[in-house]
Order: C-alpha cells, then sequence, then structure tokens
C-alpha cells in the first residue's frame, strides 16, 4: 500500500523568534522537505525614503539610524560620506579616525548578535546568546559614552561627528580591546569544534560563488562563498587605507563558512581598532558647515562595508535643503534574494539556520 | 580603488556599436534609449573588456515629466563601475527587466513597481513588494499625497 501525501503550505512569521525580526516566509513543504519558499516583506516599511525627502539633510541621520537598527553608526558614516561628497564638505583627521573607531566597534557589536543568534537557531539555547551580549554590552556602553544613546546613536554629522570623545573613551577602549581577545578565544573553545554546530551547519544552505554574485550579496554572505570582495579593500573609503587588515573568506558558503567569516571579520575589526586609536590625532572634530546644507544640483552615491555588506546612499539634489532623492541599496534585501535557492530540498530546520546564517535585519529589508 | 569608467569613452563604445542608443551622457552616467537598453546591458555584462558582472543598484526618481531609472553596474576583475541610465514617460511607465541578466534586479525592479509605479517587462514575479496588494498609488512619485 502507498501513502498518499499532498504539500501542504506553512506561514512562518511575521512573528516568529528566529525571523529577527517581522519576516514572513510562506513555505511550501512535503512533508518536513521545503519545496517552495516565497519571501514577503513589508511589515516594517515606514516609507523612510520618502520621510527623507521633506527633511534637512542632517534631519534625515535619525532616519538612517533606523535602517539597520543594529549598525546604526555604519548607517550615518554611509549617509554622511555622501552628503559630503554631494556639497564638497571637508572631514577633518581626528573625525576620520574617530569614525572608523565607531564604525568598527559596530561592527562587533553587530556580528555578536549575528552570530549569537545564528547559535541560537542553531540550538544552542541562549547560552553563547548571552555570553555575546555581555561583550556587545560594553561596546554599547562606550558608544553610549560618546553618543549619550544606546541603539540609535546619531552621531556622525555631515563634515565630523557631533561631539569630540570623552576623555575617558580611550583608557575604556583599550580595556574592552585587551579583554575581547580573551573573549574571542572563550568563544573559539565552546563553539568552534563543537561536533553539534557542525553537523547542523557543514554543508547547509550552500550558495555558490556565481550565485552570490548573480543576486548582488554582499558582506559575509558574499565572501563565506569565497568571493574576496570588501569594499574596504576593493573601494576604500575615509582612511581605511591606512591600516592593515585581511579580508577572510569562506570555502564552499555554506551556513558554517558564513558564522566562520563573522568571527574571523570581529578579529579584523580588532586589529583595525588597535591601530587606529594608538594614531588618533589632536584637533577639530567637525567641520563647520551651514545649519542648513544646499548641495549643489546633482547627484552622488556612496558605499560603505556595513557589517551586514555593501551599504549604499544615493542622493539627488536639486540645490534645496532636502533631499530630492533618497534612495539606500540595502544590503540585507539582496542577500536575501536566493534564500528560495538556498533552502529549497533541505529540512524546515535547515532553513531557520540558513536565513539566520544570513543574518538580515528588516529595518533595512523593507525601508 | 573602484574606478569610475570614463562616460565619454564608454558612451562612445555604445554609440558605434548601437547607433542612436546613447540620447545623453553626464560625468557620471551614460543615459540610453529604453529600448536598447537590455542589448546594451547584455553587451556590457558579456564583454571581456567591460564585464559587469556585478549590478550594485537599480533605483529610479521621479521628475514629473519623465521617469528616470538608474541602474549601477560594477566589475569585479576590473574593479570599475557605471551608472546607466534610462527614461520612460510618465503616462507611459514601462521598461525592459534586466533580471535576466543579473538576479539582483528581481527585488529592486519589484520595489521600484512598487513604490513608483514603473512595469518592468519580462520581470517573473512583478507584484508589489513592500506595500499591500490592494494599496492604492505609488508612494514615492512626487505627485503622491497622504
Amino acid at each position: 500500500m502507498t501513502l498518499h501525501t499532498e504539500p501542504f503550505v506553512l506561514n512562518m512569521g511575521p512573528v516568529h523568534p528566529s525571523t529577527h525580526g517581522v519576516f514572513r516566509m510562506r513555505l511550501t513543504l512535503d512533508g518536513e522537505v521545503v519545496t517552495d519558499l516565497e519571501a514577503v516583506f513589508g511589515y516594517l516599511h515606514r516609507g523612510i525614503e520618502k520621510l527623507a525627502e521633506e527633511r534637512t539633510y542632517v534631519g534625515v541621520i535619525p532616519l538612517t539610524d533606523r535602517l539597520d537598527y543594529l549598525a546604526s553608526m555604519s548607517n550615518n558614516f554611509g549617509y554622511c560620506l555622501a552628503v559630503e561628497k554631494l556639497a564638497g564638505i571637508p572631514v577633518p583627521e581626528r573625525a576620520e579616525y574617530i569614525r572608523v573607531i565607531m564604525a568598527e566597534l559596530q561592527r562587533l557589536a553587530a556580528h555578536l548578535v549575528s552570530v549569537g543568534s545564528f547559535l541560537n537557531d542553531a540550538g544552542a539555547y541562549f547560552t553563547p546568546f548571552l555570553y555575546m551580549f555581555r561583550e556587545r554590552e560594553r561596546i554599547v556602553d562606550l558608544l553610549e559614552m560618546v553618543s549619550g544613546q544606546r541603539l540609535l546613536y546619531n552621531y556622525m554629522r555631515p563634515g565630523g561627528v557631533s561631539q569630540d570623545l570623552p576623555e575617558e573613551f580611550i583608557p575604556g577602549l583599550q580595556k574592552f580591546l585587551a579583554q575581547m581577545q580573551g573573549y574571542m578565544q572563550e568563544y573559539e573553545n565552546l563553539i568552534k569544534e563543537n561536533e553539534i554546530l557542525g553537523a547542523r551547519a557543514k554543508g547547509v544552505g550552500i550558495l555558490p560563488p556565481e550565485m552570490a554574485i548573480a543576486i548582488g550579496a554582499s558582506g559575509p554572505v558574499l565572501r563565506a562563498s569565497g568571493v574576496k570582495w570588501d569594499i574596504r579593500k576593493a573601494d576604500p573609503y575615509s582612511i581605511y587605507n591606512r591600516f592593515d587588515f585581511d579580508v577572510p573568506t569562506g570555502i564552499q558558503g555554506d551556513c558554517f563558512d558564513r558564522y566562520r567569516v563573522r568571527v574571523e571579520e570581529m578579529r579584523q575589526s580588532l586589529r583595525i581598532l588597535e591601530q587606529a586609536y594608538k594614531q588618533l590625532p589632536a584637533g577639530p572634530y567637525c567641520t563647520e558647515t551651514d545649519h542648513l546644507i544646499r548641495p549643489p544640483v546633482g547627484e552622488t552615491y556612496a558605499h560603505i562595508e556595513a557589517p551586514t555588506g555593501d551599504l549604499g546612499f544615493y542622493l539627488v539634489s536639486d540645490g534645496g535643503i532636502a533631499p530630492y532623492r533618497f534612495h539606500v541599496r540595502a544590503p540585507s534585501l539582496m542577500n536575501l534574494t536566493a534564500l528560495r535557492d538556498m533552502v529549497k530540498g533541505w529540512k524546515i530546520q535547515d532553513t531557520i539556520l540558513t536565513f539566520g546564517s544570513i543574518a538580515i535585519t528588516m529595518g533595512e529589508v523593507d525601508r | 580603488m573602484t574606478n569610475p569608467v570614463s562616460t565619454p569613452k564608454i558612451a562612445q563604445v555604445i554609440k558605434d556599436k548601437y547607433p542612436g542608443a546613447v540620447t545623453g551622457t553626464t560625468d557620471t552616467a551614460v543615459v540610453v534609449d529604453s529600448r536598447q537598453l537590455p542589448a546594451i546591458m547584455d553587451f556590457l555584462k558579456n564583454t571581456t573588456e567591460w564585464d559587469f558582472n556585478y549590478l550594485s543598484m537599480v533605483t529610479a526618481t521621479d521628475y514629473y515629466q519623465q521617469f528616470e531609472v538608474s541602474y549601477l553596474l560594477v566589475s569585479m576583475a576590473h574593479n570599475h563601475s557605471l551608472m546607466i541610465k534610462t527614461r520612460c514617460e510618465r503616462d507611459q511607465a514601462v521598461l525592459p527587466s534586466v533580471v535576466s541578466l543579473w538576479r539582483s534586479a528581481d527585488f529592486q525592479e519589484r520595489e521600484i513597481y512598487d513604490l513608483l509605479g514603473i512595469s518592468f517587462e519580462g520581470h517573473p514575479n512583478l507584484k508589489r513588494m513592500v506595500l499591500w496588494p490592494e494599496f492604492e498609488g505609488h508612494p514615492l512619485r512626487k505627485d503622491y499625497l497622504r
């Protein structure tokens, strides 16, 4: 006797612990095997691109905070670069260094969340997550010291940063850097050789390099597939060409590679931080600009290597005080393009892991 | 450094291959005729000299009479970039899709369709992305009133 089965549709999300925000997947299942996946977006769409059209150039900065809310320093950075390029605003040396320090601290903080929640999805229920949040807390304390905020920093300005570093910042950073090396070792001891994680993540959710390039993937997702493409090296912005660091890449582009690439990137960020704070020059932290910036008519595109990938800002100016058009090239959105191909034929548990390993932020996907 | 390709140079190359296709150049972009867009994009992607294998960004801007769609192309092998633009009339907002060349256009064209109301012919799954199907209007249009 043959058992008759038929595929059924399962709605996962929008509210589900593994969707890292409000994301919905319409899964078509054959038993436990995923045969189709449709991504449904829009639950966190706030119309940021439209809202920006009626705000001044400086007034848009708080909106950029709310894109990838786990990496608001990086968003500030990319947006300020675009405004500076458009309006021709110079940036003092000290501000460049402060920005790099903030961006790398932010990368550490964002990767700690991505890796922690990935391990959570893998079934290591909350233990690694809480360890990583312990360290993230230290970074958030440092960022709070400079900006007064703990999540949405609103710290950078076209021409520099909003205020200088307080005097307790550098000692705090030194202390953190010294301890973080030890913490990284602790994670390695706990997780790297873990057989269960290996069994669950190795060879699962493979993204081949050709597909990664075709879908416009960037950041750790692209590099885990073995493509050495980091905006900090490929198209250096700010002062990144002054630092010595490597671009880690994966081998086959599976979930484990994406996890490893993030961990290695954290080590590289620590290397950059070590170099940056030692070279920090004295001087002004911001260029004086008009209260209302009026860039000349024209358009520009500036991009940075954010924790999620190649974050770009496209600005069109009509000579007024507000952007005529503000568009964000959202790496999280592009990284999701191949999700269907990555999970097809795998079990539903692998879908959760694969989705977790891409590590998106819905604020950036929906905008 | 990702070097922007010199726009007069690439415009000349496109003009020689596709007469009448280039309708203008700016400092940063080459504006092409939308009817010849798929052929030009195919040429730019599949020629070893240019080798634009990575479509970084697609976006559109509303200029009242016309919509302007910008494609930011990047070549990872040569590390150079190029912005291609094309335009369409407001009351005839239809453009050819480039999804068959670069899959990264998939969600981005859907988003443009959703928020600016430009249709992309040949897109495999053109429907609203961030707004719900019953939503009326296209919010990123300049004449959209809330």
